[in-house]
């Protein structure tokens, strides 16, 4: 795994991803800034951030991209299959920072940000349930959403979704 | 309950996915469940297993430590002192009791695993997931067209902001200018649905101090306002009325009147719950001091909207974060001083008032224009068009089979619901369908706030804490 860090925290600069265009300007919700970071860094590099300022953790979630690998990433960021994004939120600079780290699918653990900001503790559990990424650290690992006894992991790509069968309608595949 | 065994201990070291996964229910009676109608068939039919709360005498000393630590959502030290803990008290004084998941005043399907001494709760569980139908898996089926219909049965009590903030997204990708009499006339929407999702909080919140008038009133309230969402958008809720690329129609003639007529009324109406509620000292004795929270304990939840403000935290996202065209109206963001019950009610009836201050300056400021964006990639054709132009018949036909493509890209918005910051994250890879949606609702984070609220109060107080958290279980679910 690389150790690329596109854009420091302080950093201004246009990155990958963010979405151009005048709405994207009206619309100031529309996290600016994007950050790879490998998961070595991933700890540390949140914890600075809150240092720095980010006082919330306003989201955590998992992305799948299993179907989806030619994905543009800055130089230096390997692809892997799981991805998890993390958006911190400074209140007193208004600003948003989104933080995303590479997740291989043979290994697919990483840190827990529990002890930065509990808040992550619900978000952590749900991409646990949906994506099978497990936190260690996390003090309660455990399904939130799904029944502990399901089996899979709903929102990997490789999972089928459920249909009911229809009369008349033998087309296959879902709709 | 009695005969659960404890979760096998979590392994810090090493992922063991396997050994997280089976139910704590002893495996013998999972094998042959016993028949269902006895106790014991029950208890297995309805066990969450290693999600519940468990009782102290198949916890250690240290392990209550750290599960009061986890179950109060907090690490050691932060907030939580060790010393409050008593740690020597057994199973015989304290008590697990469920409250849900069909429970009047659980708000939906939330159940709450409850550790009590006598009538004071010692610990707190939120079990949720009852009403989890995968929709973010469903989003992945679905064209940004279609979209809208899924996202707004998710908070099904402020189903037009779900719209929104999935349209701002897709619009943020596509890199599209809305026309002007769209954003305002989405800020209308919103700023309605704002008023009718707090006014029927209002109303279950007063039925929650046994307020049956309160419950009567803010339901009559509100019907006025779904009326006229009725009239405009053809439905009472789930509207699917803003839509990537504009809204579905223009408002109906006379909108303006309708709109006025709602905001002269409730305003007074206002006035009266104050008399009903606000200065009852009943109520108050109730709410005031119940529920406390902090505002470093909120922002270290990452709690949002009238809980973070009722801490003191001046945060809205109307005026930190403008979108649409907030920054061009004005109001006030209501914020509170202790964090507690009686705050968070007090800011959500002034929101009310607020609302109505922006609709009426909506009202004389709407423009002329375009509902929606002059862009035939994303936008149907008038109906009158596809008549006359084999173009727009195609063009028609594109939209709703096979919908338009989105760049690749990844994005996340976020608006301020009546619940909180409602973020919508992203992903494009330029085909039809979103490669992931994900919804940051804002009931499935403010519900970790449930067991810091709760703790060393009483049970009956317990009822109003969740219903002052406000969760709608169908965004924390999804």
């Amino acid at each position: 795994m690389t150790t690329a860090v596109e854009g420091e925290s302080t950093s201004d600069a246009p990155v990958p991803g963010a979405a151009g265009g005048s709405s994207a300007r009206r619309q100031r919700g529309v996290a600016p800034e994007v950050l790879f970071v490998t998961r070595e860094q991933y700890v540390s590099v949140i914890g600075g951030l809150r240092d720095d300022g980010f006082e919330m953790c306003a989201d955590l979630c998992g992305v799948d991209y299993l179907t989806h690998p030619g994905r543009s990433l800055p130089d230096g960021v390997a692809p892997e299959r799981f991805e998890v994004v993390v958006n911190l939120l400074s209140l007193s600079q208004s600003r948003r920072v989104r933080v995303r780290v590479q997740i291989p699918a043979e290994d697919a653990v990483l840190d827990t940000l529990f002890a930065l900001y509990p808040g992550t503790e619900a978000m952590e559990r749900e991409v646990y349930d949906l994506f099978g990424v497990v936190f260690t650290g996390h003090p309660d690992m455990t399904r939130i959403l799904l029944p502990e006894e399901w089996e899979g992991h709903p929102l990997r790509k490789d999972y089928g979704i459920g249909r009911v069968p229809v009369q008349f309608k033998g087309a296959p595949g879902p709709r | 309950m009695t005969d659960n065994e404890r979760a096998p201990e979590f392994d810090e070291t090493t992922p063991h996915v396997d050994t997280v996964l089976p139910a704590p229910v002893s495996g013998a009676e999972y094998d042959e469940p016993s028949p269902v109608g006895t106790e014991r068939g029950l208890i297995i039919e309805t066990s969450e297993g290693a999600q519940e709360l468990f009782p102290r005498k198949d916890t250690g000393s240290e392990e209550i430590l750290r599960e009061a630590g986890a179950v109060l959502r907090l690490p050691e030290g932060v907030i939580l002192n060790g010393d409050d803990i008593d740690i020597e008290q057994t199973d015989d004084e304290t008590m697990i009791i469920n409250m849900g998941p069909q429970h009047p005043s659980t708000h939906g399907v939330l159940r709450l695993m409850i550790e009590l001494d006598g009538e004071t709760v010692l610990r707190t569980k939120p079990i949720i997931g009852y009403l989890h139908t995968g929709m973010e898996k469903t989003a992945e089926e679905l064209t940004y067209v279609q979209g809208s219909t899924n996202v707004t049965r998710m908070d099904y009590l402020s189903p037009l902001h779900n719209e929104l903030v999935l349209s701002l997204a897709v619009e943020a990708l596509l890199g599209i200018e809305m026309p002007a009499r769209s954003d305002w006339i989405r800020m209308l929407m919103v700023e309605l649905n704002r008023m009718s999702s707090h006014l029927m909080w209002m109303a279950t919140n007063g039925m929650d101090h046994a307020s049956t008038s309160m419950m009567i009133y803010g339901f009559r309230e509100r019907e006025m306002i779904l009326a006229f969402f009725e009239k405009t958008t053809g439905l009472r809720m789930n509207h699917n009325f803003i839509r990537p690329g504009g809204t579905a129609a223009d408002l109906p003639d006379g909108w303006e009147d309708d709109v006025t007529i709602i905001c002269d009324t409730v305003l007074p109406r206002l006035d009266e719950y104050d008399e009903l509620l606000t200065g009852q000292p009943l109520f108050r004795q109730r709410s005031e001091g119940i529920g406390n929270l902090s505002a470093e304990e909120a922002l270290a939840l990452a709690l949002t909207g009238p809980l973070l403000r009722s801490t003191g935290v001046p945060w809205d996202l109307r005026r930190a974060m403008p979108y649409l065209r907030y920054d061009e109206v004005e109001f006030d963001v209501i914020v509170g001083t202790f964090g507690d019950n009686f705050d968070r009610y007090s800011i959500r009836l002034n929101e009310i008032r607020e609302s109505i201050r922006i609709v009426r300056q909506i009202v004389e400021k709407m423009p002329a224009g375009d509902y929606r964006v002059q862009d035939k990639k994303v936008t149907p054709p008038p109906r009158g068009r596809i008549d006359e132009s084999m173009e727009a018949l195609i063009h028609h036909f594109k939209v709703f089979t096979e919908g338009f493509r989105v760049p690749e890209g990844e994005v996340y918005v976020a608006i301020e619901s009546p619940r909180g910051e409602l973020g919508c994250y992203l992903v494009s890879d330029g085909s039809p369908k979103p490669y992931r949606m994900h919804i940051r609702g804002p009931s499935f984070v403010n519900l970790q706030a449930l067991p810091l609220m709760m703790r060393g109060g009483l049970l009956a107080d317990a009822v109003v804490a969740c219903s002052s958290v406000d969760p709608v279980m169908g965004e924390v679910d999804r």
